[in-house]
């Protein structure tokens, strides 16, 4: 009954549904950034599992610290489009964003 | 050695539950601001799974950039785009349905595949530290996504300072 | 390597147990009686008016990013730093070669804030031809 890779998949299945029950259901941007985060986050955790329980060394911890990493350019960027986008409707309403195709 | 290894079994489950219940709250809670607060704790719950899984160098960075960064900025997202308080993300429940079948459908692939397969694991090493090995990593073999790494940051602050750059509700 | 984080955990629990513990102490022993007037937020003695909610304005999101990216960078460059002397141990010329990359490395985000500086975005009180907006924050009230 030792904690070994199969735990820690299954901890990061349920991060990873819950990241995207959050990015299919929230209609409000910053939500479904939140979503997104936890996706990654999941990612995340799966790459040090296997870095740990798998023979792969410790080249998994550096594919985390790159994610880390464009996960921080990703929301810079993504709050910039959600500040423009409340600018321009008023609301950070995805269903609304969908206006911007006509 | 028995009693380091009940210590670990409890130190995990107790981890397990702050990270899934907050990321419970992150997702299903009705504002956003409670969504952004709980995952502040799912955050650094996987920084206590990064230490038992003996990444202490991720630990620390997960709680520097993801707690002391990104969900900052997170938080100045929020309190930059509402109106009033009542506007502060009150959501209508009908999209969750969807999305929680969709998701739990979604689960129990996963967790069919993971039980399907037949993970090759080695017994883990002793832990050590592994901040001078990443460091050494990242200056031999991984040289170019280091020094492509700063261009994208370089890239994602000038783009999102030149979006926030026009004025407001113009 | 374990027993370290042993001492992290107890450190975690020890401050739990005393800030919860006070709060949890102080809550079974003092008295309540509260009236409209203790319920008030305090203000200095003025009577608050307004939410608090207001938005912020859009200079906190300037300063908040500049922080993140070089947060960023910090965390980068502290592994590299530390495998520096190993490299001058090895031979001189591979420390010099490690030193320029990273130099590299700076010099790219040293770009990004310049760029930001001289786009307005560090300066917390702007002139008022500047595109940014120096709109105050909005009240709803």
């Amino acid at each position: 009954m030792t904690v070994g890779l199969i735990h820690y998949l299954i901890v990061a299945a349920i991060l990873f549904v819950l990241g995207l029950i959050a990015i299919i259901s929230r209609r409000n941007a910053v939500g479904v950034l939140i979503g997104v985060e936890l996706v990654l986050n999941a990612a995340n955790l799966n790459f040090v599992a296997f870095s740990r329980y798998a023979e792969r060394g410790i080249e998994g911890q550096i594919f985390v610290i790159f994610i880390i990493l464009l996960a921080a350019c990703e929301v810079a960027v993504a709050l910039a489009i959600v500040i423009n986008l409340f600018a321009n409707l008023g609301a950070i309403d995805v269903d609304r964003a969908g206006r911007m195709k006509r | 050695m028995a009693g380091k290894e009940i210590a670990i079994i409890i130190v995990f489950y107790v981890t397990c539950g702050v990270v899934v219940i907050s990321a419970l709250i992150a997702v299903f809670a009705r504002s956003v601001i409670n969504a952004a607060f709980a995952l502040f704790f799912t955050l650094c719950g996987m920084a206590g799974f990064y230490f038992l899984l003996s990444a202490d160098f991720l630990a620390i960075v997960q709680i520097v950039v993801y707690a002391g960064g990104i969900l900052v900025l997170l938080l100045f997202g929020i309190l930059l785009t509402h109106r009033t308080l009542e506007e502060l993300g009150i959501e209508k429940r009908t999209t969750y349905i969807a999305g929680t079948i969709a998701g739990l459908a979604f689960y129990l692939i996963l967790i069919f595949i993971i039980a399907q397969g037949l993970w090759h694991q080695i017994p883990p090493k002793p832990m050590a530290p592994t901040t001078a090995t990443i460091g050494r990593l990242l200056l031999t073999k991984y040289l170019l996504p280091f020094e492509i790494s700063s261009v994208t940051l370089l890239a994602a602050l000038i783009g999102s300072a030149y979006l926030v750059r026009r004025k407001e509700g113009k | 390597m374990l027993y370290d984080f042993a001492n992290i955990v107890v450190f975690l629990v020890l401050t739990g147990v005393l800030v919860f513990g006070t709060l949890l102490v102080g809550r079974l022993v003092r008295t309540q009686k509260p009236t409209p007037e203790k319920n008030t937020i305090y203000e200095c003695g003025e009577p608050p008016f307004g939410s608090s909610w207001v938005r912020y304005n859009i200079r906190f999101y300037n300063i908040a990013l500049v922080f993140l990216i070089f947060d960023v960078e910090v965390v980068c460059l502290f592994p590299v730093i530390l495998v520096l002397q190993h490299f001058k141990l090895i031979s001189r010329t591979l420390m010099l070669v490690a030193v320029g990359e990273v130099a590299f490395f700076v010099v790219v985000l040293v770009i990004a804030l310049i760029y930001a500086w001289h786009k307005g975005a560090l300066d917390w009180l702007r002139a008022p031809e500047s595109p940014y907006s120096v709109e105050e924050s909005h009240n709803p009230e």
